[in-house]
């Protein structure tokens, strides 16, 4: 049990260098505050990968059951007995990989900005803030109770404002970063009266014990919960679907997505790491987390699923009229996310019938390395062409090699193309939903073949299209240390897929066995393939075909280009309505009520004193004056009325 | 001896009061205020003096404090010219209403 004792290091290494980085950074590591942040980083990922392989090789198996372990506990703010804030380490299938994950991309992104954030003024200040992002993403994923997941939810919100927000000249990403903080903010809202309903009724924040007692249906905790009800719905709904909200707003699915394609106003890498990989799975993680508890509630599992789905093909379509190549990659997330989130809606508890968590999970983990990949490898796009605009690029594939290598294995990852891991993760998202529901499979399969079309859209209008005219030709494809990460995660996103998943995490840590049908993998394959071959069609050179293609779709393609409205809709709610009609009376009722009460004592206090004042009048005949009629006062006091 | 009865005495001593009163409160010279003091403070010493003969012919109490007060009136007297005398060299004057500085 080794390893148990210094996994408190892994999320602790990232929080030194942050410290170490943010206080004397800039002053004394400006050039090698890069090789600071990157060795704690390596050192953790590699505790993090001796962890994983400890416990799911050596330790972690009873009885063929993997078990969650709490690694240490220490309680932190005791309000009563029993009612406790604790500060721990869980150690169960779904955090071992996530802690896998994150420092694993977190590295590979620590690498990469050492080329492509080489001569940034805040060098330093950027490494720092990376620290602080993977310190509380590790966190997040280790925390043993509810409260603890939702103080480093709150941190991994905040880092990621600093992050959107590093080019803090540039007035669009301080609006980005703004914005994102704001709609996670509202979001987490939600998720902290989630936790007081399920807090209240289930009498404990600890994980494990609210899941034992809110998953056995004759346990006093569950029957009140159930029982409960505000406007019809039960409490154990409620306080899911407010979790929900908390975690919708931090994975952004539809509605509350509007903040993840503005967010890409940050540095590329940062994209990577916190938009693509990690951060944004966070709510799929807290789903994952409270999986039991979901799965005995089919109303929230509904909602779980249709957010899910509906942000998945929004997001795909949209995706698919996106010019800026960040702002598809963005869109290709939230739609990728959108999966993840279905699939634990559809997803069973317990053994064959959870193969929707373990697909979901699968998902997670391959996502995590192809759209890293993905971002890492725009990010070297852009740093060559020096635009994030698609018309700006094309026939790039001569000048960067390896980049392109690196593009299209995971354009086909993501494309579920086999033998590349995408494929593998999506077919168990398919057959979750084909089990569970035909309605959502067809729209899942639909979408794969949109995610397929407007991947290779961004490939061949990158890499192919038109000859290149990049000017700064010597520039090539940047430093070996940009190079490395993405041969690194390319070699991961053909590898991922082959890992026999469902052997290691499972939603009730019994392994099973999942089997590929061939017969089932026809229908999304093919669709992907002819995807791929339209995309091809239209982009490959340049044409006419998309215009007419656009042309064709008329009003429809339009509002997608717009991103339906919803900015918009969202900008005319907070501006008309919520402005009007909420914020202008309370600026009166504070501006005329409350602070016109204030002033009225301020207005008192200062007549009094004009009148005191003037009694101080410098003239000592008047203080004589005064005196004597005080005297004469007393006395006559203690003649007349004191008897 | 027709003996002056006591109201004949508090009579002088409460018209010395109110004349050092007024003379207090209406001059503008600080030597006159005083000097007005001065009255005031004797005015005292006569009621001390006539209440200790009148009622208790036998005791000394009250010519002992008109000794304390006279001797407490000198001191007071060096100490207020003292005062005036340096109002004078600053203020060029020793009129009240000039040195009404002291205020907020």
């Amino acid at each position: 049990m080794t390893y148990h004792q210094y996994i408190f290091l892994i999320p602790l290494l990232p929080l030194v260098a942050f410290v170490v980085l943010g206080l004397f950074g800039r002053k004394y590591f400006k050039t090698s505050s890069g090789a600071i942040g990157t060795t704690a980083l390596l050192a953790s990922t590699v505790l993090s990968l001796y962890a994983a392989y400890n416990y799911f090789f050596v330790d972690g198996k009873v009885n063929g059951v993997y078990q969650k372990i709490t690694a240490f506990k220490y309680t932190w703010l005791e309000f009563a007995p029993n009612v406790s804030i604790d500060m721990g380490a869980i150690i169960d299938p779904i955090s071992v990989m996530m802690l896998v994950v994150v420092t694993f991309v977190s590295l590979m992104v620590h690498i990469f900005s050492l080329g492509y954030m080489k001569g940034e003024e805040r060098f330093a200040t950027y490494y720092a803030f990376l620290g602080l992002f993977t310190f509380s993403m590790l966190g997040l994923v280790l925390s043993t109770n509810i409260f603890q997941i939702y103080i480093f939810w709150e941190l991994v919100g905040a880092s990621s404002y600093l992050l959107i927000g590093y080019y803090f000249d540039k007035p669009s990403a301080v609006a980005a970063s703004k914005k994102a903080f704001i709609v996670t903010r509202f979001a987490d809202l939600g998720f902290l009266i989630g936790i007081l309903i399920l807090g209240f009724y289930g009498g404990t924040l600890d994980f494990g014990t609210l899941i034992e007692r809110l998953t056995s249906t004759q346990s006093t905790q569950f029957i009140a919960i159930t029982t409960g009800s505000f406007l019809g719905i039960s409490m154990l709904t409620w306080g899911l679907t407010l979790i929900f909200i908390g975690g919708a707003g931090k994975s952004a699915m539809f509605p509350l997505h509007i903040w993840l394609p503005d967010a890409m106003e940050g540095p590329t890498p940062v994209s990577a790491l916190i938009h693509a990989a990690t951060m944004v799975v966070a709510g799929v993680y807290l789903v994952a987390r409270l999986f039991p508890i979901f799965s005995m509630d089919p109303a929230a599992l509904q909602i779980v699923t249709w957010v899910g789905v509906s942000s998945a093909l929004i997001a795909a379509i949209i995706a698919c009229t996106q010019t800026d190549i960040k702002r598809v990659l963005a869109y290709s997330t939230m739609s990728q996310i959108g999966y993840m989130m279905f699939a634990l809606g559809v997803s069973g508890n317990g053994g064959e019938e959870g193969v929707g968590f373990m697909g979901s999970m699968f998902h997670l983990f391959t996502h995590a390395f192809f759209k890293s990949l993905l971002f890492l490898g725009a990010g070297a796009v852009i740093h060559l062409v020096h635009s994030n605009e698609m018309k700006d690029m094309g026939g790039l594939r001569k000048l960067m090699p390896i980049t392109h290598l690196a593009f299209l294995v995971a354009c086909l990852a993501i494309a579920g193309i086999p033998p590349f891991s995408g494929f593998f993760s999506k077919e168990e998202i398919l057959l979750a939903a084909f089990e569970s529901n035909k309605i959502v499979y067809g729209i899942a399969l639909f979408t794969a073949a949109l995610t397929a079309f407007y991947m290779f859209r961004l490939y061949f209008s990158i890499f192919w299209n038109k000859p290149a005219h990049v000017h700064n030709e010597h520039h090539g494809e940047g430093t070996v240390s940009m190079k490395l990460p993405l041969v690194i995660l390319t070699a991961c996103a053909v590898g991922s897929g082959f890992i026999p998943f469902a052997n290691y995490v499972t939603s009730d840590g019994v392994p099973f066995l999942s089997e590929m049908h061939l017969t089932f993998s026809i229908a999304p394959v093919g669709l992907a393939v002819a995807a791929i071959l339209v995309a091809m069609s239209m982009y490959k050179k340049q044409n006419e075909r998309p215009t007419k293609v656009a042309a064709a779709f008329g009003g429809f393609y339009k509002a997608a280009t717009r991103k339906f409205y919803i900015d918009e809709l969202y900008l005319f709610i907070t501006k008309k309505v919520i402005f009007n009609l909420i914020g202008r009376p309370a600026a009166w009722i504070d501006r005329n009520i409350v602070d016109g009460f204030m002033n009225l004592l301020a207005l008192i206090t200062g007549a009094i004193s004009e009148f005191i004042k003037g009694i101080q009048s410098g003239r000592v005949q008047s203080y004589a004056l005064y005196f004597f009629g005080g005297a004469i006062g007393l006395a006559a006091v203690f003649i007349y009325l004191w008897k | 001896m027709a003996s002056i009865p006591l109201s004949h005495i508090l009579f002088v001593s409460t018209a010395l009061f109110f004349i050092g009163m007024y003379g207090l409160f209406t001059r503008r010279n600080m030597i006159t205020m005083l000097m007005s003091i001065e009255l005031i403070l004797n005015s005292v010493n006569i009621n001390f003096v006539a209440f200790n003969k009148y009622l208790y012919p036998e005791k000394l109490d009250g010519i002992f404090f008109t000794i304390f007060i006279i001797t407490i009136a000198a001191a007071e007297a060096a100490v207020a010219i003292a005062i005036i005398i340096n109002l004078y060299r600053s203020h060029k004057s020793i009129d009240v209403e000039d040195a009404t500085e002291l205020k907020w």
